[in-house]
């Protein structure tokens, strides 16, 4: 595995870290809030695994298009989409990238390229891969990225969705997110003990594991997955382990309820993304205490002033929930 | 007439087809069979030599996930027509068509469309049975976000196909398998006959049959034989289940005070029940009958000949429901079904009926 020297610039690792920094910050606002009650839709925070959406965003142009499942905070934000409009979704406001309509599951931003979220698992995949169709018809050179979670390959129609990307060669990137549970079910009681990859494999695609909070690590592969997408090449399929933090949907931790060990969380713990970006270029020199607390600073004012605008932001009228159905 | 352009529905919705594919250089068409040999019952041939495969694409055997590979398309500006050669396999399909397609256009707020037209070809007869012929319509006009048409005659099946097409929301065109043999007059060119609601297909003023797709033939078959006894009727092609507009069911009802419903679905839970119940919300005073609805028995499609003769409907059902209201002669609702059945030319219930050859 090479380390981030060999991979990075300074300057984009330091974005990395900004970013990776950033998200988190923001979902613990989320969750400190939570209790308020003032935003009041489901949601499945992604504190722990910061490191795969910012490390594929840094790889992707703003034509790009990713597609997203009901944990999609981070993605949508790594991606480029706009903060305020979220926070205002999540509170049911006008201004809200749904205007109120969807919630936290739903997240798009057309200017990021964030195309969709979608809350049913897998759902979401076979509209990435229509995205690579479209743009493999249209004779663009963007990719689609694909975020799925372990669970989704449970689903028939990932394979039904990675067989057509395979045979017709779209330019998509399955990029899945190993963090072992979905609700409180571990991967050992739902699937039997093979290598997720071979079923990227057994689609005929590439198929590499990567370290899911190793920025490094998942921006090579990413890379190559998208260099080889962009010039006709076809779909990969990656793995990438990493470990959600805190309760499936919700703010808080939830290791009481026993689903998982008090150990496993803390050697997950022990394998903070940001904490290990942060050690790596600290070593490096890239990073000192001072660079950081600016980092944080700006981060916070950036949450404090998109809080304060969406709890100002107006309500949708409710005579207009009927409207819109339809495309004129 | 002189000059007609004769062609079957089967022609008609291949005819729309190619123009659509003219007409919208970001339509693409997608389906098991769209470029095999035998074409979708011949309604794809000749498209895939002309529009190549890249926009005829024959797809692998996996329903939910073509159609959100066409929905992921059709939000990225693409126009994809979908084709199942049995409702019954869209039955796969569902999670997208309910959950992302019908939902995108109003979750985004109206940034999303989805214009994407799924062709679901409903079977009946030659012993299709439980699971290749079933009327599904119902199901997909209970969801809001979808259009759901159901044509009847071939100039219809070309211009609500051309409209289907031009929509920018999820159009479900649900075509009656037996219609594609009916023939009648196709006008060339292009022309969208708009998915605002039904046509009414014949004044009679007696009584209100509001039929949906292969039944309104059966429909006016029996205003045919109704006519011929004295009892003229108003044939409502209810044409778009969804969005549905009953003004001119409730307005027809109004004149005539009775409402008899033939839909191709079961009938319980049916179309049949959402047009009565929206006539009796807005036209209650004027009904002089209970409304009658004639539908599916409770039960599934029999695949054997024998137990399947009496599980449709026809124009008799219709000329019966319609005496009964209008309180006719026995003898002569008698001799009117009579006169539809003789249409038949006994010609085994399992096939199409030999009289539908039109020009409707």
């Amino acid at each position: 595995m090479l380390g981030i020297g060999e991979v990075f610039q300074p300057d984009t690792a330091q974005n990395l870290l900004y970013e990776m920094l950033r998200i988190r910050l923001i979902e613990e606002e989320i969750a400190d809030r939570y209790p308020t009650e003032i935003m009041r839709c489901p949601v499945h925070l992604s504190i722990g695994q910061e490191a795969v959406p910012v490390a594929v965003s840094a790889v992707l142009r703003p034509s790009d298009q990713i597609v997203t499942t009901h944990r999609c905070h981070a993605h949508y934000l790594a991606k480029g989409g706009d903060l305020t409009a979220m926070l205002c979704e999540l509170m049911g406001r006008t201004p809200g990238c749904c205007g109120g309509r969807g919630g936290s599951m739903h997240l798009f931003d057309d200017k990021a390229g964030v195309l969709l979220s979608l809350p049913i698992v897998a759902a979401s995949i076979p509209v990435g891969v229509g995205a690579g169709l479209a743009i493999q018809q249209m004779g663009r050179d963007d990719v689609a990225v694909v975020y799925l979670g372990d669970a989704s390959v449970e689903e028939g129609v990932f394979h039904e969705s990675a067989n057509f990307a395979a045979l017709k060669k779209l330019p998509v990137v399955f990029l899945c997110e190993n963090n072992l549970y979905s609700v409180y079910t571990n991967l050992r009681d739902r699937q039997p003990d093979r290598p997720l990859t071979d079923l990227g494999r057994a689609h005929g695609m590439p198929s590499v594991r990567v370290d899911g909070n190793d920025c490094a690590d998942i921006h090579a592969s990413v890379t190559k997955a998208v260099d080889l997408a962009r010039s006709g090449g076809g779909p990969t399929f990656i793995q990438a382990d990493t470990y959600r933090w805190r309760e499936h949907c919700g703010p808080n931790y939830d290791n009481r309820l026993g689903y998982r060990t008090e150990e496993e969380f803390e050697s997950w713990k022990l394998r903070d993304p940001i904490a290990a970006l942060r050690r790596s270029m600290l070593e490096l020199g890239w990073i000192d205490a001072a660079r950081e607390a600016q980092m944080v600073e700006k981060v916070n004012e950036e949450i404090k002033a998109a809080f304060a605008f969406a709890e100002a932001a107006p309500y949708p009228i409710p005579e207009t929930a009927g409207q819109g159905i339809y495309a004129e | 007439m002189q000059n007609e352009r004769i062609l079957t529905a089967a022609e008609a919705i291949r005819e729309a087809t190619e123009i659509a594919m003219d007409e919208h250089p970001e339509a693409y068409l997608i389906g098991e069979g769209v470029a095999d040999p035998g074409r979708i019952f011949g309604t794809t041939k000749g498209l895939l030599e002309k529009f190549g495969a890249a926009r005829v694409i024959e797809q692998p055997v996996a329903e939910n996930g073509l159609t959100g590979i066409a929905i992921g398309s059709a939000l990225m500006n693409r126009r994809p027509i979908m084709t199942h050669q049995r409702v019954d396999f869209a039955l796969l399909a569902l999670e997208q068509l309910f959950n992302t397609a019908a939902k995108s256009h109003y979750v985004s707020n109206g940034h999303h469309r989805v214009p994407l037209t799924v062709r679901m070809i409903i079977g009946r007869g030659w012993g299709q049975g439980p699971q290749h012929s079933q009327a599904l319509e119902a199901l997909f006009a209970y969801i809001p976000g979808l259009k759901v048409v159901m044509p009847s005659t071939p100039s219809e099946f070309k211009g609500l196909f051309l409209a289907a097409v031009k929509d920018d929301n999820p159009v479900m065109f649900l075509e009656h398998r037996w219609l594609h043999y009916v023939k009648g007059h196709v006008p060339t060119g292009s022309y969208a006959i708009p998915l605002t609601g039904p046509r009414v297909a014949r004044s009679g003023g007696r009584a209100t049959v509001v039929a949906t797709s292969y039944m309104v033939l059966e429909a006016l078959k029996a205003a045919d034989a109704l006519e011929r006894i004295g009892c003229p009727i108003d044939v409502i092609d209810l044409r778009v289940l969804r969005p549905l507009n009953t003004e001119s069911i409730v307005e027809s009802v109004r004149r005539t005070g009775h409402l008899v419903t033939c839909d191709t679905g079961w009938m319980r839970y049916g179309i049949g029940a959402e047009i009565v119940a929206g006539v009796a919300e807005k036209a209650y005073d004027s009904l002089k009958s209970a409304p009658i609805r004639l539908g599916l028995p409770d039960h599934p499609t029999p695949s054997s000949l024998i137990l399947a003769s009496e599980f449709y409907p026809g124009a008799d059902h219709i000329v019966r429901a319609v005496g009964k209201q209008c309180a006719l002669p026995e003898a002569a609702i008698e001799q009117a079904c009579e006169e539809v059945i003789a249409l038949r030319k006994g010609v085994p219930i399992d096939k199409p009926d030999p009289s539908f050859s039109g020009p409707f």
